[in-house]
Formats: structure tokens, sequence, C-alpha cells
């Protein structure tokens, strides 16, 4: 760890903490339907587009109607993005003659599932395969909708404990067009201005051939790429208009451009957190839930940036300098970009896995084993540490009903939560969910372990020359590293999947059709199963009465909840995973310290 | 519930319509009047050709120019398949693979340039001691197989190598490494670091004064 | 408000102390009808109500067959699976025996009461006829007559005579009660024996549904049913137990895939899975569950108190509103006079001798009062007026007033108004002085009592409600429990706001009638909170029936009995303290042992995982915490495994202290205690398991068992 590396790393947690509480209480008027600076400019169009729907702001939905709405919606964006995707070949703005060929129907199928579910996992390589009107009509748009929809559903979760006695716990329609008017369009523009200003391409113009200086040749390959970029990481979606995503110069040019894309994943979760604390009445509710997350985030982050700044053993004794001057260890540089250096990219690897973002800004795969593990270790505690848009948090509100219930008992007293009693309905729903997401990611992996091993696995690494996309259909699991690391590939695709990440351990061969199949399965139950079981939640909590509290209640706004609850993520991520960790990361990690490889 | 779906098919399409079409145009029309050359991808041009982007990094292989990272971006800074290695610190390969150039004659089934292999090239073309420190960056592949950029280390190590091929003085292409080192962003963000083009570029017009040494458009 | 034999020298205190517990909790007799009952209750349709357990055994029958038949066929490590199988068994064994042991007490309370009710004989009244009959054939608004000597054969209401009852065999208590027909003792109880007199009792109850039915029922466990945050803390054990299965199973792959990949090693055996498994999921819990929920319905017993469903105690752990009736719970049942007032112009002694004299034979406690205190503190000898020309005058309801007529001259003491009514009727006048003082005496909390000698007003007697010693102090508990006292009170609201603020409640109704009462718990109950309250009457019935905890005094009524969820044998109101303080260590025990056991699993991970990849992955030997310390060499494998499967199922023997006596509650808030459990049973179960596996795995070396 260097000086510098923590400076950057001090500034964006001053940035992200001092950015909550203005944008979460501006959420919470949004959501609340207040008057705010912006109702004047967009309120007409809002009311035209309710008109439109034929649906009244005042309506308020039932948790199984608002479900419905959710999944309707979904089911057609997702059909939307599959048929655009397979005829994209027919379809103008296609500069480079994509057709069906590059978007077979099971990568359509896993790309829409992907981008409906705000996963992003891209197992396509997008300069290859995707034209410039499949990525704005089609993807784009997923990021837009997808995130407002996640947003959404937490407001209707953190309903549930705001609202009493009450039936409905709000109406989806006026939540999608309210987060995606108000909170993601107005910040989005001038932020994908921003990008282009330091560089990021923003035209409609045909890829460029370069004559290098050097006699190379380079077929310079731009396009709409920072109006995407903007919601891509604002959304915590993650999905590059390039294949080495926010790494990729034309995505991520400057360290400033990386600063700011770091700082707006984290954004709207953070401030989600206040826009709970304001919705239930209690601001201090929401920076315990804040502090928790904030906990796990810094040891994570600690971890990983200890573990990239110490380097690789056996690469240290080839004799390679640190990168940083003043970094102790050799530091971990493959897989990342210079301009970055090692604290802004351990700093992203923490952040985008934190936050179900996806984005990369350097090779997860390439980390040290450690370093990689907390990537996979955040997206294992099902994405609570602030999380996706909305999905964090309502992720992290059914980790607290888990912790309320084990501490509540021993407080004596029948558990509840801001006030609302947490009974078997609630218990099994969350347990629900719990299990819904376990289940997924473990036996997709388990049953992606028993496909055969590469013969060399070495062999099938995507470099000098080789076809990225080599289609090796289910003859083999396609892992891109030996051992202990190929893995920690398969759980990390199916954890990734299932948790809506996006990010992924690369070296995995993932565009066949059995992966494409099976990881859209695991990030539609991923995403969905998810959401009911909680909406379910928030539906009964709704209804309910709440207690007065009192000095024998268990308060939840204190710093020892906020730990507890810290405690509840890790521990339980920790206890289910562990076996499969320690077949991964932790084997992986022992084994470079003894300096094998394989 | 049948209700639902008309307003699902109709926020689709609305929202479709203006996140998809409407947006990325509006953007792109602002992007284009303020800021050109940026929103264009930071075209550099030389004698009115396109030589590249000005944030992307390209190969070179001459002893006379800056040497950008190893790339594992196709065969090499191919802006078509932008990427890393994905190679585990356990993955023999990353660690000892060998070149088929220089596993004397025995040809390494992997037929990879590993970490060590790279270090060997590295301290052979620039003279270096087998004990003496390789850059970090000269070593590994970057994430985007695209980085536009070296560490002002690795520059300062390649400088002797430039000057023997180029007839120049080392001290003068220190000058080129210090007037083209950029420093943290705004003091604070990122790594100091050495655009490779635009180093290149300075070579190229150091000493001839030609005007083709200020190629338009450098970029921030 | 029904007897107050504790007065204030019985002390209060929260921490439930049992009354008529066996000595220990590990008497001989219920211990080895445990164990006998640990192996009866392996029965898999009995273990399936516990899903945790239940996986348990399921998984101990498979290895059993497996070792069968590596015995048959000659295994590779015999001792090893069969030790791993036997450790098995022995963990569902262990969660049995700590049911068992939890029912054991109930039970041998049980069959006391069952032989008081099998052998009775009833006297049923058919018109004029009486006949003899079993009591179990007694139904319901049958009468019967019992006189001296007869048991009680069934519950009923006393609609005829009175009696003095020993009720012992129900409540524990030797001092016989009083049951008369009418008014609010009219309740008897079924197994009771009448010592003296004669009543007809109207039955009101059929067999089997009886006060001692229910009894028995409850103290056996047969009617438990699991209260509503046992079903929830069920779902979050199975949910749990299903995540692990899949945990293990989906390690099968796993592994195989590390198997292949290093191109050494085995798969794990299934042994070793289960080794896992049982390790992983929740047993500790699991296997005391239910003794916890069993022992604090025992321990609710052994206060003498009779809860008809643990939902009534577990309710009681959340009670946000406690309603104390003022006379008998908060004040000792009479007031007690205190000072003599006299009026200006009127000697003290002249006072206090009229108020002696019209008290000597006022039999009242407030009568004695005043003469005691005439003679403690005005010096005024104990006089007898039994020579003939004294005339006492009783209380009576129009007068409201009581004295004597003492040698022509006419001594008074009553209600102020009463007492003015009376001066002016023979013609004196009241000074204006007497109603200040009376003012005076009531807004303090008192009561005034005028005296009068024929016209002329002597002064005030200031007669006091005497607040029980330490009250202050419990409801100061009480507040830090986050718990709302409110006292009821038939007084005027200067009164009882004066009665109120000396014994430290936070509220009071005052002027209460049933009414009221039932408006204020439902005022209570719609903002969420939940109620308790005590009562006896028939008209307190209603509001026992919506309070959410309704403790009924067994000296009660019929109804309010019926009415409430909860009876005290004791009748004693201060109970409801106790029972507040049971229904919360259930909970917190619950949730300790919870805690607990997710803690524990930490540790099993760093020796097992290690271990069962020895040979795949030998690096990983670095976490296995068996590695250092002196006699690492010796560990292996094996030895790691068994360790911490004896560990996980002798935890389960070593915590049933615990289940059954509870974790200690103290009434501290909610934080504190919150931070005290967490650091005991979080931290500790993170970390006990690491010295207890280790010494385990030493000595299993030392063994030559592993």
């Amino acid at each position: 760890m260097t000086g510098h590396g923590i400076l950057e790393i001090v500034l964006f947690c001053l940035t992200v903490t001092a950015l909550t509480k203005p944008l979460g209480v501006y959420m919470h008027r949004v959501f609340e339907g207040q008057p705010t600076a912006l109702s004047r400019a967009i309120g007409p169009v809002e009311r035209v587009i309710y008109r439109l729907l034929g649906v009244r702001e005042s309506d308020d939905m039932r948790w199984t109607q608002y479900s419905f709405a959710l999944l309707a919606f979904s089911a057609v964006g997702m059909l939307l993005t599959y048929v655009l995707l397979r005829l994209q070949g027919a379809l103008p703005l296609n500069p480079r003659g994509f057709g069906g060929g590059q978007m077979p129907p099971d990568l359509a199928f896993g790309t829409a599932a992907s981008f409906a579910t705000n996963t992003n996992w891209q197992s396509y390589v997008p300069e290859a395969s995707v034209s410039t009107l499949s990525n704005m009509l089609a993807l784009t748009v997923q990021n837009w909708t997808s995130a407002a929809a996640g947003m959404a559903v937490a407001v209707a979760v953190c309903r549930g404990f705001a609202r009493h006695g009450s039936a409905g716990i709000g109406n989806f329609w006026v939540d999608l067009i309210r987060a995606c008017l108000y909170i993601l369009l107005p910040i989005c523009i001038p932020y994908a201005l921003f990008l282009v200003w330091q560089g990021v391409p923003q035209t409609f113009a045909a890829p460029v051939v370069a004559a290098g200086l050097d006699g190379s040749r380079q077929t310079l390959l731009t396009g709409p790429v920072a109006s995407q970029e903007a919601i891509k990481m604002l959304g915590t979606n993650g999905g590059g208009f390039f294949n080495a995503n926010s790494a990729h110069p034309f995505e991520n040019p400057t360290p400033l451009t990386n600063f700011v894309q770091i700082v707006s994943i984290f954004a709207i979760p953070a401030a989600l957190t206040c826009t709970f604390g304001r919705m239930v009445g209690n601001p201090r509710q929401g920076w315990a839930i804040f502090g928790a997350m904030a906990a796990l985030f810094l040891c994570g982050l600690a971890v990983c940036y200890q573990a990239e700044t110490a380097g690789v053993p056996a690469v240290r004794d080839i004799r390679v300098a640190a990168f940083e001057d003043d970094a102790p260890g050799a530091g971990n540089m493959e897989g990342k970009e210079v301009r970055f250096g090692i604290a802004p990219s351990a700093l992203f690897a923490t952040v985008t896995t934190a936050a179900s973002c996806g984005a990369v800004n350097s090779m997860h795969d390439s980390y040290t084993p450690l370093g990689g593990m907390v990537a996979l270790l955040n997206i294992l505690c099902d994405e609570t540490v602030f999380g996706g848009v909305g999905a964090g948090l309502f992720g992290m509100l059914m980790y607290a009903i888990v912790a309320v219930f084990i501490a509540g008992l021993m407080v004596g007293r029948t558990p509840e939560y801001l006030g609302k009693k947490i009974g078997k309905y609630e218990v099994r729903m969350a347990i629900l969910a719990l299990l819904i997401l376990f289940a997924t990611a473990a036996s997709w992996t388990a049953l992606a372990c028993t496909m055969p091993i590469p013969p060399s696995a070495a062999a099938l690494n995507r470099v000098n020359g080789s076809s990225p996309a080599l289609d090796l259909g289910g003859a083999s699991n396609n892992v891109g590293n030996p051992g202990a690391h190929g893995f920690s590939e398969l759980l990390y695709a199916y954890a990734s999947q299932t948790g809506n990440n996006g990010s992924a351990f690369a070296g995995l061969t993932a565009n066949t059709p059995y992966y494409n199949l099976t990881g859209g399965i695991a990030m539609l139950v991923g995403r969905f199963l998810m959401i009911i079981p909680l909406l379910a939640m928030s539906g009964s909590l709704a209804r309910k009465q709440p207690t007065p509290a009192s000095a024998g209640s268990l308060a939840t706004d204190t710093p020892t909840f906020a730990f507890l609850l810290a405690g509840v993520v890790l521990v339980v991520g920790a206890l289910e995973y562990f076996p499969a960790l320690a077949l991964g990361p932790i084997a992986e990690n022992l084994q470079m310290l003894a300096r094998q490889a394989f | 519930m049948i209700r639902h779906l008309r307003p699902a098919l109709v926020t689709v399409l609305i929202l479709s319509a203006l996140f998809g079409l409407v947006l990325p145009t509006a953007i792109t029309g602002a992007a284009l009047f303020l800021f050109p050359h940026q929103a264009g991808g930071s075209l550099v041009q030389l004698g009115g050709r396109v030589i590249g982007s000005g944030v992307i990094g390209q190969t070179f292989a001459s002893p006379g120019y800056f040497h950008p990272r190893p790339s594992a971006a196709g065969a090499g800074y191919d802006p078509l398949a932008s990427g890393g290695t994905n190679l585990g610190p356990t993955n023999a390969k990353l660690l000892r693979g060998r070149h088929r150039d220089h596993a004397g004659g025995a040809p390494d089934p992997g037929d990879f340039d590993g970490i060590g292999d790279l270090a060997a090239s590295y301290r052979a073309e620039n003279q270096l001691a087998a004990t003496d420190l390789a850059p970090a960056d000269a070593v590994t592949r970057s994430a985007s197989g695209l980085d536009p950029h070296i560490s002002p280390r690795n520059a300062i190590l390649q400088a002797a190598r430039i000057a023997r091929a180029r007839r120049v003085s080392v001290a003068s292409v220190r000058d080129i490494i210090d007037q083209n080192t950029e420093g943290r962003q705004w003091g604070i963000f990122g790594q100091p670091r050495v655009n490779v083009l635009r180093a290149n570029l300075a070579l190229d017009g150091m000493g001839s004064g030609q005007a083709t040494a200020h190629p338009t458009g450098t970029g921030r | 408000m029904g007897n107050d034999e504790t007065g204030a020298a019985d002390a209060p205190e929260v921490r439930a102390r049992p009354r008529r517990a066996p000595r220990t909790l590990f008497a001989k007799q219920i211990v080895h009808r445990a164990a006998a009952d640990a192996v009866r209750k392996l029965d898999p349709r009995l273990v399936a109500r516990n899903p945790v357990m239940f996986v348990v055994e399921v998984g101990s029958i498979i290895t059993l067959l497996l070792f069968i038949r590596e015995l048959l066929t000659g295994g590779r490590d015999l001792l090893f699976d069969g030790q791993i199988t036997a450790w098995l068994w022995f963990t569902v064994l262990f969660a049995n025996f700590a049911e068992a042991m939890a029912e054991g007490r109930g039970k041998a309370q049980a069959e006391a009461l069952r032989k008081t009710k099998t052998l009775t004989m009833a006297r049923r009244l058919t018109g004029r006829h009486e006949e003899r009959i079993g009591a179990t054939e007694l139904r319901k608004g049958d009468l019967v007559v019992c006189e001296a000597g007869d048991v009680i054969p069934g519950d009923g209401e006393v609609t005829d005579g009175i009696a003095s009852v020993d009720e012992s065999a129900i409540t524990g208590e030797s001092a016989p009660v009083i049951r008369e027909s009418g008014g609010d003792r009219d309740s008897v109880t079924g197994g009771t024996k009448v010592l003296s007199d004669r009543i007809v009792v109207r039955i009101t109850s059929n067999p089997g549904e009886t006060f001692i039915d229910r009894m028995i029922g409850l103290v056996e466990g047969a009617r438990r049913q699991k209260t509503p945050n046992e079903v929830a803390l069920t779902i979050l054990l199975a949910g749990t137990t299903i995540i692990f299965v899949l945990a293990v199973a989906s390690l099968v792959p796993f592994a195989a895939f590390g198997v292949r990949s290093a191109g050494v090693g085995a798969l794990p055996s299934v042994f070793l899975l289960e080794a896992l498994l049982v390790c992983l999921i929740p047993t500790t819990i699991g296997g005391l569950l239910s003794a916890i929920g069993i022992a604090g319905m025992d321990r609710v017993m052994q206060h003498n108190v009779l809860a008809m469903s643990g939902k009534a105690v577990e309710a009681a752990g959340d009670v946000n509103t406690l309603l104390l009736d003022k006379t008998g719970t908060i004040t000792l049942g009479n007031r007690q006079a205190v000072e003599l007032i006299p009026l200006p112009g009127v000697e003290v002694d002249a006072l206090a001798n009229a108020a002696q004299l019209s008290s000597l034979a006022d039999e009242t406690p407030e009568g004695r009062s005043i003469a005691v205190l005439a003679k403690e503190r005005y010096g005024l000898r104990g006089r007898d007026l039994h020579d003939g020309n004294a005339e006492f005058v009783p209380f009576r309801a129009q007068t409201r007033m009581s004295g004597v007529n003492l040698g022509g001259s006419q001594i008074r003491k009553g209600a102020a108004e009463a007492v003015k009514r009376h001066i002016v009727e023979l013609g004196g006048s009241v000074p204006p002085e007497l109603d200040e003082i009376t003012d005076r005496i009531s807004s303090a909390g008192g009561t005034p009592l005028a005296v009068a000698v024929d016209d002329r007003a002597l002064g005030v007697i200031y007669l006091k409600d005497i607040v029980k010693g330490g009250m202050r102090a419990r409801f100061d508990q009480f507040r830090a429990m986050g718990i709302r006292t409110v006292m009821i009170t038939g007084d005027n609201p200067l009164t009882a706001a004066s009665i109120a603020d000396e014994a430290g409640v936070d509220g009071f109704l005052a002027e209460a009638t049933p009414e009221a009462k039932m408006a204020l718990i439902r005022a209570e109950q719609s903002g969420g909170k939940l109620v308790a309250m005590t009562g006896d009457g028939t008209n307190d019935a209603p509001a026992l029936a919506q309070a959410d905890v309704g403790l009924a005094m067994n000296s009660g009524t019929q109804a309010a009995k019926e009415a409430g969820n909860m009876v005290d044998l004791d009748s004693n109101p201060t109970k409801l303290i106790e029972v507040v303080a049971i229904g919360k260590q259930l909970l917190m025990t619950r949730g300790a042992l919870t805690t607990f056991s997710i803690a524990n699993d930490i540790s099993k991970y760093f020796c097992i995982i290690p271990a069962m990849f020895a040979v795949t992955y030998p690096e990983l030997g670095a976490i296995n915490f068996l590695r250092y310390g002196p006699g690492s060499a010796l560990s292996t494998p094996n030895s790691a495994v068994l360790a911490a499967v004896i560990f996980n199922a002798l935890i389960i023997i070593a915590l049933i202290p615990i289940a059954l006596r509870g974790v200690p509650y103290r009434p501290v808030g909610a934080s504190a205690l919150l931070r005290r459990n967490l650091f005991v049973y979080g931290l500790g179960g993170m970390l006990v398991p690491f010295p207890a596996i280790w010494l385990l795995d030493r000595l299993l070396v030392l063994l030559r068992l592993a």
C-alpha cells in the first residue's frame, strides 16, 4: 500500500459519503412524489407518459400486482432485446456488418437475460458481435430500465417497513418512470459529456483504419460510447461497449474518469440507504445500514489492495520492480493499466463486485488469489455491500431480517425491525431468497465442475491471435487456468451471474450454448426469484402495525447493530461458501505462496 | 393482471425510444459540438493521415521507438480484440511460458512469452544485467491490451537503446521522456506515465524540426 | 384483590427463583428416565418434527448401513468410519436426551397430579337424592355435594354454602382458603379437599377438560404447540440446514474438479461428508430448541403459574405495558393511619383518645392501625371497653361512619362529608379548617377520616396507602426493560397521582371501572403494544381476555380464570413480573444458542476442510489450527474430523444446563443485553471450539482412536 493509493481511497470514501445525504434526500422526495427542483421541467413529460401508459400516480399496488408488473415489464424488455439482437443484421447502424451469426439464439438469450436482469454478463466480445444499434437500442435501454426497476423494487421494499396497515407498496410504473426521469437522466447527461471531454468517443462515424507510426495497422472502432458508459456505471450495469470494459482507454481514458466511474457505481446504492432512513422516518436507520456496508467494504478493500500490492512471489523472483516507487511489494500488474496503477484497480475491483456492477478496469482473473477472493466473496455475499442500484439495499434488508431475528431473540423480545414484528412469514421469505441464490450458484457450479477439464487449459487462452469466442460446445468446461484457479473461474462465473454482477474471471470461455443457456437461467432466477420473496415480505410488513420502540426493543440505528449486520452478512456468506473458497482461492493462495505453478 | 401488459409494452417502447434513440443522438450532437476531437476518438493525424488514437496504444517494435507494454489484444494492440491474458498467478504459462523463438529450437507447447520470458527479452534488448529489476509494466500485459502508457521508469530504461538506434544522446531522449511524462491527474489521481505514441512522435520530430512533430489533436 | 400474605417483607425480585423444583437439574431419577426416553425418541416420526435432527438421523442411518456393509466386505478405515457413525447417533441421542430432561420434571409432577384424580368419588345430587359416582362420570352442570374430608371431584362454582378448602394439591400452599357461594370466591378446583363445612358445587367442566387435566397436559408437554417465535426459528434453522446440505452435496463435484485437475487424491467418503454436514448444520440449537421451550414452561410452573400456552409465556416477554392493580399489588392491601391532625383549639391527646375509642371495636385493618397509632405515637394504653355501657356503632354504607356510644357521648369517625352531615344533624357547626385538612390529605394521596365527639369535630385521621417495599426499584427495572407500568385504582385522580408518584409507576388509571380498563387495553393495543394485566373478579374477565397476557388469580372466579391465559396458583399479582422475566429468558436462550451454534461452524471448517483435502491440496494444512501447538505431528486428518464431530455432539450435552435454566436475564436495556450476549455467545461461540477441538484431537491421538 502506498500513500498515494491510500489518499485516493480516502478521497473516494469521502466523496461517496458526502454524496449520500443530498442524493438520498433527493431520491426520497422523488419517490414520495414531492416536488423537486426538476419537477417543473420533467413533470409534464412524466404526466404525458402516465397518460400513455394508462396508469394513475395515486394507484397503489399490492405486492402481487407489483411483482407482476415488474415481471411483465422485464419480460417485454427481454423479448425486445432478444429480437433486436437476432435481427441486428437487417437493421441500420451496423458499420461492421454483424448479423445473426455473431448473435446465435443461445447467445442472444443469454445476453437478453443478462441485460434485463442488470447483470451485463458478456460472454461475447462486443466489438466482434454487436452492432451500434444493438448497443444503443437493445443493451443501453436495458441498462436504464433494469437499473430503474431495481430502484423501484428497493423503494417498494422500503415502503413495507415505512407503511402501517397498508395493503399496497406503491406503484411500479410510477416508481420506474420517476427513477428514470428524475434520478438517472439528470445525472447521465452531464456525466456522458464529462466522459467525452476526458476522451470517451461519442459518434456515429464509421471505424477508422489507422496506419501506425511503426508500421502497424489498427481499426479504431468508435461509437456512441459515452452515453452508454454513463448509465453503465451509474446503473451498476457494467456491460461494456468493448470487451476490455472500463479498462479500455475509450471507455475509461484517464485516472479522473476512473475515479468518477468508481464513485458513480456507489453513488446511488449508498444514497439509497439514506433514502431508506428517510422513508422509515429515522435517518439513523439508513446510516446504520450504510455503516454495515462501509465496514464490509473497507475490510474487503484492505485485503484486496494489500494482496495486489504484495504481488506474486514467483514474479518477485524474476526480479520485477515494484510498480509504484513507494510500494513495498512487487505489485501485481498483470491485467492492470498503467494510468490507474494498483490502488485504483483494487478499489475498482472491490467496488464493482460489492455493488453488482460488474464493470472492470483490470482483469480479475489475473488478480492474486486473495485479491480475487475479495471480489468473489463480495459477490457471494449477495452483493449487499452497497450493492446494485436497489438490489443492494433490498439484499441488505434481507440480511437485516435474518440479523434482527437472531439478535432480536437475544434481547428477549419477539424480533422486530423498525417496529414491525418479524414473524415466520418474513423469516421464510428472507431464507427463501437466500436459499434460492445459494442453490442456484452452487448447483450450476457443481454441474459445470462435472464437465471435462480442457486437455490443456493453458492452450485455450485467447492470446496472440487465438479466437476469443472459440466454441467448444459441451465438450469441456472451458476453464482458462489450471488447478484451483480454474475452479475459481467456474464458481465466479455462476456466482456473478446468479448475483447479477456480470464481472468475470474471464479466462473462462463462456460463449458456448451450454454456458449461455445455464447462465441465462441463473441470472433470471437470481434476479426475480430473489425479488419476489422480498416483495412478498414487503407486502406482509406493510400490512402490519408497528410496535413503538422502547428501552427493551432492539435498537437498529446503532453501531452495535451495524456491526452485527456486517457480521451476519460475512458469516452467512462465508459459511455457505467456505468449502468452495477453500478449494479455489484459499488453496491457490497457499500454492502461490509456496511458489507452485501448474 | 392482464391489464399490466399494456403499461409494460408501452413503457418499454417509450423508454426504448427515449434512451435508445433520442438521448444518444442528442448527446452525440452536444459532444460533437463541445468536444469534437475527443468525441471522434482522439484521433492523431500526421500529414493528413490517421496514425492512431491519442488514448489507444499501438505496437512499436523498432529499437528507435519506445516500446509499449506487451499486449494480449489479438496479435497485439488490436482494438477489435481488446482484453488481457486472464492468466492467474499460479499458471505456469504466465510465469514460465516461453515464446517459440526463445525456447532454443524446442517449441514450448504453450508458445507464450510468460513474465520470465518477457523479463529476459526486456533485459536483453535494453542491455540490462540479469540482476537488474525489470519494470512491472514492461513484463505484464495490461487489462485492455491497448494500454497507451508505460511507466516513466520503463521509458528511462529504454532511453539508452533508443539513443543508440537514433544516434542521439541519451540526455535528449530523457528530455523527451520528461516532456512527455504526465503526472498524476490533478496531482492526485492515477500514476505518472508516459504516452508511448506521443513520446515516439516527439522522437520522430526530434532534430528534424519538422512540423510533423506537432500532430493535430494531442488530446487534453 | 386476593390474599396479601406476601407483605412488604417479601422483597420482590426479578430473577426467577423456583419454589418447589427438584433440588438439582440433574436429579438421578430424571436423568435415568430421560436416558431411556432419548432412545425411545429415535423414532423417525418423532424426530421429523425437528428438521435439523431429522437430517442428522437420516445421515446416521446411511452411515450405519454403509458401516455394516464395510464390516461385511472389509473396509479400509473401520475404526474411523465406525466412530463417525457412532458419534452421529450420539448427536441425535443427546438432542433427544436434552428434550427428555426438560420433560422429566413435568412428568414427575404430572404423575403426582394424576394420582389425586383417579380415585375420587363424587356425591351427585339428582333432585333431592344423592348418588355416589366416579368423578370421571361427572358432566358439566351436575351438582355435587362436598363435606369436610371430601375431595372436590371436579372444577365448579359453589352454589350453596361456605367451606374452607385445602388447595395444596394444586398450589402447593398448605394454608386453607375460604370458598363460598356468590361473589368472587365461589370457584373450586377438582382435586382440592374440603376441610370444614359443606358446599354444593355446580360442575363447570367435562372430564378431560378440568383444570387438573389441563395442568397434567401442560406439565407433560403433551399439548405443547410450537410458539410463533419457535416456528419462525424452526424455519430459519430448516433453511440453514437445506443450505448446508446443498453446500456439502455440491462439495463432491467441487472436490472432483480439484482431484482431477491436481491428479492426486480421492473424493471425500460419505462418512467424511456426513461428518462435515453434521458439524455445519445447527445441531446445537436444533437439538436444544424444544428443550428450551419445555423448560421455559416448566420454569413458569415452578413459580406456581399455570400458563395455558407457550405463546402466552412468549408474549409475556414482549409486553410493553403492564397494568397493575393498586391494592394488593403496588400497595399493601389496606391503608394505615399515619397521623392525627387536630383542629385548632383541640388537644392532640383528645383527638387521639377519641380516635382510639372509635376504633376499638373496629376490626378492619384500618381500624386496628388507628388503635396502634394512638398507642404507639400518642402514648395511649390499650383499653378494654367490655364493661357493658359502651355501645358499638358498626360501619354502615348509609352513614359511612363507625364509632362508639360511650357514657352518653357519640364518638364517630368516618368520611369527612358523612361526619360533617352528622355534626350538622346534631346541631353543631363545622370549622372551615376541617375542609382544609382533608383536602390537604387527599391531595397527598391519603384518605382523611374525620373524628367527632357529639357535635364537635376534633380533627382528622390521616390514612395512607402504604406502597410495598422495593416496588420503586422494581418499576425502575421495568423501565429499563422498556415496559411501561400503569397503576389501576378506584381512587380519585388526585390520590391516584400521589400514590403513582410514590410507587414510581409510569402512569395510572384512576376511578377505574371495568369499561375504562378495557378501553385502556384497547388503546394500548391499537398503538401496537402488548398489554399484560392481572385480575380475579368476574368483571375483570373481558379485560383479561383482551389483554395479551392475562394472569388470573387462582383465588378468583372461574370466569376470570377462563378468560386469562395464565393462572397464578398463589394468587400473587406481583408474579407477573417473574413471568415477564421468564418470557424474555425463553426468547434470549433461543437466540443465544442459535448464535452460538452458527458461530461454532467457523472453527469446524478450519479442521475438517483441510483434513478432507489433505491429499489433493496438502497446502490447505496451513489453515488447520490443529497443526499448531504441542503434539501437532501426531494430529491426523482422521483425528481432526473426529474431534470436530465429537465436539459437536458433546456441546449439546454441555449446553443442557443453559437450555434448562435459561440464559440469565438482567433487567438492563436491550442494547446492553445485545452487546453482552453477542460477546458471550457470538464471540464465545466462535472461539470456544478451537481449544476444545484441539484438546479432543490430542486426546484421540493419545487413546489411539485416530
